[in-house]
């Protein structure tokens, strides 16, 4: 775990890759193509990439209308105004016709550091679940990113992939199988189960590995894809471990915390705590002051875990 | 079909917007009737479409943005004989394809699903972009309306289609003057829209909507403009062919009662009576 690669940098290594492979994948951005990395696949395929300027909303009704003409398109730009600004538009113009855009959005959560609040979008996974047949992901590392977009692009339908403008540990190995739609388990334990996502999730191992030394056996769990979500994994976990602990990047409100409780609350009610960010904006600063401010670290996961014990 | 016999098609067309929403309950004839026209001309002279194969490669397609007025656009391909006229009685039903607003899923021809402003233009600029990526000669046509015009989407595609040159995309507004809470320029001024569209890039040309020669020219006039995108301004009258509906914002979103369609009915059929009497002269 030495290296740190940001998710939204794998995901501009993996662009002309996929462009090579898929003759029919279009490239949109919104003039932040240096920013999310789409600047990638335009190098390399200028002809099948199209800014679209500073007009979200207009991006994502095209990128639908490309779709429906049997384009595979990966539209850019950040979280906060993918999710956020067009949100309308994806219900719309994608979710409802099941138009095959991924919509790849770059610097979400707070990591996006000193930018502040107004960039820093908590809200994204919570907006994307609510639209029906909308498949939710949130690569944890470069890794995973790669392997999650290179599925994202194979499968037909709307998806929204959820990457990080900050630099994060390579926690995956190139040999790991990471499966669209399956949980992954990280680390087995029998006391309570941490759940997490996306750049939590080595902080969730670092939180295991801290109550271990505790004597508290900590089970840990990838959801990289929030929907559909793997109740099975989920369901389990609660049944053997009794407590679970969420911990994502995002609003503690709608995210990953809320996926995880619907589906227990159904199968298997047991406590559970909630860490990720809490009904509040932030502000600008440095990625992990902010992360420690917030409560987004694997401190907090501890702390949580020990409050349900 | 000659001149004559497409204006008889748009009066069966105002005909099927009637019955359609009165059936309904519910719906929006007034803009469905000041588009029938334009709506009739697309799909019986000017696209290269067929009905046997509604997803014929190459084909043009009519992109409803505004669109609530889905009952013009049923009762035309109903005409046309993409599915059973007697269909058009089940708009608007819980189970049937005539959704309110138009959904590509379930009805043949339907290119896109509609109904929130401003999207409709947005994506049709994106099949034509996909269609330039192709070499596929269809055309994009994007039915919008002149309220539609206030949404900010609206101009950010009328932006990027002069930048991506798209002259495989034309924009036809349907300019009856009138929206939902009155006449356009008391609710938000859209006025000049001709300007505006030039000032975008785009090549205009200003007609009479109702009068099927002019609708026909301008579709071949945008044929043979090169480089940039072609927004046919059309001036409508709201309710058009009804004459207590016509330049009534009332009529904007409610359906005839029985005695108002009966009326309806009687005045677009005697129109269709003399309309076939002048053909046979």
């Amino acid at each position: 775990m030495a290296d740190k690669i940001a998710t939204r940098q794998a995901y501009g290594e993996i662009l002309p890759v996929l462009g090579k492979e898929y003759e029919n994948l279009v490239v949109m951005d919104a003039d932040l193509s240096g920013s999310t990395k789409t600047s990638e696949f335009r190098k390399v395929f200028p002809e099948r990439f199209f800014n679209m300027g500073i007009a979200e909303q207009n991006m994502y009704a095209h990128a639908a209308g490309l779709a429906l003409s049997g384009k595979i398109v990966c539209a850019s730009t950040f979280a906060m105004f993918a999710s956020g600004r067009a949100f309308e538009i994806i219900r719309n113009s994608i979710g409802y016709t099941k138009a095959n855009v991924k919509i790849c959005a770059t610097h979400a959560g707070i990591t996006v550091g000193a930018d502040g609040a107004s960039h820093q979008t908590f809200e994204d996974i919570a907006l994307m679940r609510t639209i029906p047949g909308m498949t939710v992901i949130c690569p944890s590392d470069a890794v995973s990113a790669k392997k999650l977009l290179r599925q994202a692009v194979e499968m037909d339908g709307p998806c929204y992939v959820r990457l990080g403008r900050a630099p994060v540990p390579v926690y995956y190995k190139e040999e790991d199988e990471i499966i669209l739609g399956k949980g992954g388990l990280q680390r087995d334990g029998k006391d309570i189960t941490i759940i997490a996502t996306g750049i939590m999730v080595p902080d969730a191992v670092a939180a295991a590995e801290a109550l271990a030394a505790e004597g508290i056996d900590a089970r840990v769990i990838d959801i990289h894809t929030i929907k559909p979500i793997d109740e099975e994994i989920i369901i389990k976990a609660a049944e053997e471990t009794g407590a679970i602990v969420t911990a994502e990047e995002h609003s503690i409100i709608g995210g990953l915390g809320d996926a995880v409780a619907q589906v227990v609350v159904k199968n298997c009610p047991v406590k559970m705590a909630m860490v990720g960010q809490k009904d509040c904006f932030g502000e600008s600063g440095q990625p992990d002051e902010l992360r420690a401010k917030y409560g987004m670290t694997a401190a907090d996961i501890v702390a949580a875990a020990k409050s349900l014990l | 079909m000659n001149i004559k016999e497409l204006e008889m098609k748009a009066t069966e067309v105002r005909c099927g917007i009637i019955r359609s929403t009165h059936a309904a309950g519910s719906g929006h004839p007034g803009g469905s009737l000041s588009s029938a026209d334009i709506v009739t001309a697309l799909y019986f002279d000017e696209m290269n479409i067929d009905p046997a194969d509604p997803k014929m490669k190459g084909r043009d397609k009519l992109i409803l943005s505004k669109g609530h007025v889905a009952p013009a656009q049923y009762a035309a391909l109903a005409e046309r004989g993409f599915f059973p006229k007697e269909e058009l009685l089940t708009l608007r039903k819980l189970g049937a394809r005539l959704q309110g607003h138009p959904n590509m899923e379930y009805v043949p021809g339907v290119e896109m699903s509609t109904g929130s402003l401003g999207q409709g233009f947005a994506t049709a600029a994106g099949m034509a972009i996909a269609n330039k990526l192709d070499k596929d000669p269809g055309r994009v046509y994007a039915l919008l309306g002149d309220g539609e015009l206030q949404e900010g989407i609206i101009w950010e595609t009328t932006m990027s289609s002069s930048h991506y040159k798209l002259d495989n995309l034309v924009a036809i507004v349907d300019h009856n003057g009138l929206q939902i809470d009155g006449p356009n320029d008391e609710v938000m001024t859209v006025m000049p829209i001709a300007d505006k569209f030039q000032a975008f890039g785009w090549n205009v040309i200003v007609i009479d909507g109702h009068d099927m020669e002019q609708i026909l020219d301008a579709f071949k006039q945008a044929r043979t403009c090169e480089g940039r995108p072609t927004a046919i301004i059309a001036e409508t009258t709201k309710g058009k062919g009804v004459s207590f509906m016509e330049g009534d914002a009332g009529w904007h979103g409610k359906a005839a009662n029985d005695e108002q369609t009966e009326q309806a009915l009687a005045e677009l059929d005697q129109l269709l009576q003399e309309q076939k009497k002048a053909l046979e002269v």
